[in-house]
């Protein structure tokens, strides 16, 4: 755990940084700080590491003052990722992302292992070992960034902006591995991004930060969508607070409904029923063993016809419990139903979403 | 017999090769002041060079200090030496040495200070301390610059030690101040040469010696070895 404690940070000239902030980023929790240039969201993680030493008030690491440790040794057990990432050019990536472990007095077998364990996790395929930073595309440093970072397992890690640097399908790609690795490493993180998007997508908890480092709000993700404390919140989260919440949503947290469902042995009559029953002039046809065949449009089925023998329309698209409210949103305006269709990992269905469900989480 | 015969001739004689006064002899003292100077350059230079490089405090003072050193004529340092102190090796020695600090010095602030600012950031922020990033990363990345600027140093040097021949000690300067007072042209026209010669050897052999120091990872672009740089300064 991270606490900052009444902190604030005056620079020579005058400005002020920070003032007065008072924050705790929970341990194993990844916490972003996003605001727009000159609210100081890099100044604050810069205090963690004692690369900027506060003007007033204390910056804990699990209770004990940052100010009483040594800085070299008090960073070696903070991994720090820049978006430059300032690799070192004269070592090649092994040596670069092995720097920590050394200056610890690691010896060199375990070294070399664990930096072969590193690439592996981090995505680097051993041969890019022997390279140079400057034979690496954008995407490959980035991740050399994070696994010298990473070398000799810190508990707490700083990221500012360390995937500004590369194109939005590399960015996008890093940021859902990184969330995987720490899905599994559970570190205690520091992310500064001015990217809102970023901060909701990599964030269990988001600091807004405003001019001269103050925080406007400090909530979960979902709770600043949904209850923007201020204007500023408001206006810095942007336009779609509804979607960009629904696609923090998962499926499995809304109760799916039963839906119209036939097998494909009933007969129209009784297609026509169940329709009337739920409203819609249209069917879901599933198996008897539960696995989901598709609709039938009540327009499109003779009188006295099995339903099996009709034309079975299958849903473009379908959702599972993992997906988000937004992807079952993009599924209904997708279909001609207006529903999505929740399957489970088997293809066996599991309900419907209608828009209502959807709309009464965005409200 | 005309010039260029009679300076074929002398080089032709071996009495002009051996014995105390001999070429041979007169090249090793060559040599040998041009070390001195340079173990004292450097000594002086790159350690003042690292600080001022890595603290980033008097910049200004050293670079102009050292602007001043290549404004001020080798011969002018020399006299003044002599002045002070007279006949002998101290003099000589000093005019040499303060010759060969400006190029080290220069080149080392301006190799340390091209260091990428974020390189040196990270380097901190990973837990090196003020110290390691000096050893770690500035001087690995500025070496290729701190060398040309002490090879540049060398070569001036090994040039320049035919001044103390005026303050009384040898090397190949003596066969340019002797030739001179006694009109042997020929022998001031092939203690020339061999000055030349001896400063291109030197060139050449320092260059690959260059090579050999910059580290692999910053060897693209720079296939000749040496690094980029104030062109008043490089070799």
């Amino acid at each position: 755990m991270i606490t900052f404690d009444a902190v604030s940070k005056r620079f020579p000239d005058g400005t002020s940084a920070v003032s007065d902030l008072t924050l705790e980023v929970p341990g194993g929790e990844v916490v972003v700080l996003v605001g727009p240039s000159g609210s100081g969201k890099t100044t604050i993680m810069r205090m963690v590491n004692r690369m900027i030493p506060p003007t007033s008030g204390r910056v804990l690491i699990d209770g004990q003052d940052v100010a009483n440790r040594d800085p070299a040794q008090l960073r070696r057990g903070i991994g720090y990722v820049i978006q430059q990432i300032g690799l070192f050019p004269h070592r090649t990536v092994a040596d670069n992302i092995g720097t920590v472990a050394r200056l610890e007095g690691w010896d060199r077998p375990r070294i070399a292992a664990r930096v072969a364990q590193l690439m592996d996790v981090i995505g680097l395929p051993a041969p890019l070992a022997d390279r140079y930073p400057h034979q690496l595309s954008g995407g490959q440093r980035q991740r050399v960034g994070v696994a010298r970072a990473l070398a000799v397992d810190p508990p707490i890690m700083l990221m500012d902006e360390p995937f500004g640097a590369v194109d939005p399908i590399v960015r996008t790609r890093l940021q859902d591995e990184f969330l995987r690795l720490q899905a599994e490493v559970r570190k205690t993180i520091v992310f500064v991004t001015h990217d809102i998007d970023e901060a909701i997508k990599m964030g269990d908890r988001i600091a807004i930060l405003s001019n001269g480092g103050k925080v406007e709000q400090y909530a979960p993700p979902r709770e600043l969508l949904s209850d923007p404390a201020n204007d500023f919140v408001a206006e810095f989260l942007g336009e779609e607070r509804g979607l960009k919440r629904l696609a923090l949503i998962p499926v499995s947290e809304v109760a799916a409904e039963p839906g119209p469902v036939v097998r494909p042995d009933d007969h129209a009559r009784r297609a026509e029923q169940v329709a009337g029953a739920h409203g819609t002039d249209w069917v879901v046809v599933v198996a008897g063993d539960g696995r989901l065949q598709g609709w039938v449009s009540l327009h499109e089925l003779e009188p006295g016809q099995v339903v099996g023998d009709a034309r079975v329309r299958p849903f473009a698209l379908s959702v599972r419990a993992s997906d988000s409210l937004r992807a079952a949103l993009n599924a209904m305006v997708t279909s001609r139903t207006g529903v999505a269709v929740r399957v489970s990992g088997e293809d066996r269905y599991e309900g419907i979403l209608t828009q209502e469900i959807v709309s009464k989480e965005i409200r | 017999m005309d010039f260029v015969q009679q300076v074929a001739a002398w080089f032709a004689d071996p009495a002009n090769w051996t014995g105390p006064s001999g070429a041979l002899a007169r090249i090793g003292e060559h040599l040998w002041y041009a070390f001195l100077a340079v173990l004292g350059s450097v000594a002086i230079a790159l350690p003042l060079g690292l600080w001022v490089g890595h603290s980033g405090r008097g910049t200004a003072v050293a670079v102009n200090l050292a602007n001043f050193g290549r404004a001020v004529p080798s011969i002018g340092i020399l006299t003044i030496a002599f002045t002070a102190l007279g006949f002998g090796f101290l003099p000589g020695w000093i005019a040499l040495t303060a010759l060969g600090l400006v190029p080290i010095v220069t080149n080392t602030i301006v190799g340390i200070q091209t260091v990428d600012r974020d390189v040196r950031e990270a380097a901190e922020g990973i837990g090196l301390t003020g110290r390691q990033v000096l050893t770690e990363v500035e001087i690995p990345v500025a070496l290729p610059l701190i060398m040309a600027g002490i090879r540049t140093s060398i070569v001036q040097i090994v040039s320049t030690v035919t001044l103390v021949a005026v303050v009384a000690l040898g090397g190949l300067g003596r066969f340019l101040v002797d030739g001179l007072r006694t009109q042997q042209y020929p022998e001031v026209v092939a203690g020339a040469l061999l000055v030349a010669l001896l400063a291109l050897l030197t060139e050449t052999a320092l260059g690959a010696v260059q090579r050999a120091a910059t580290p692999r990872g910053l060897r693209r672009d720079r296939s000749a070895g040496v690094a980029p740089g104030p062109p008043a300064v490089t070799g």
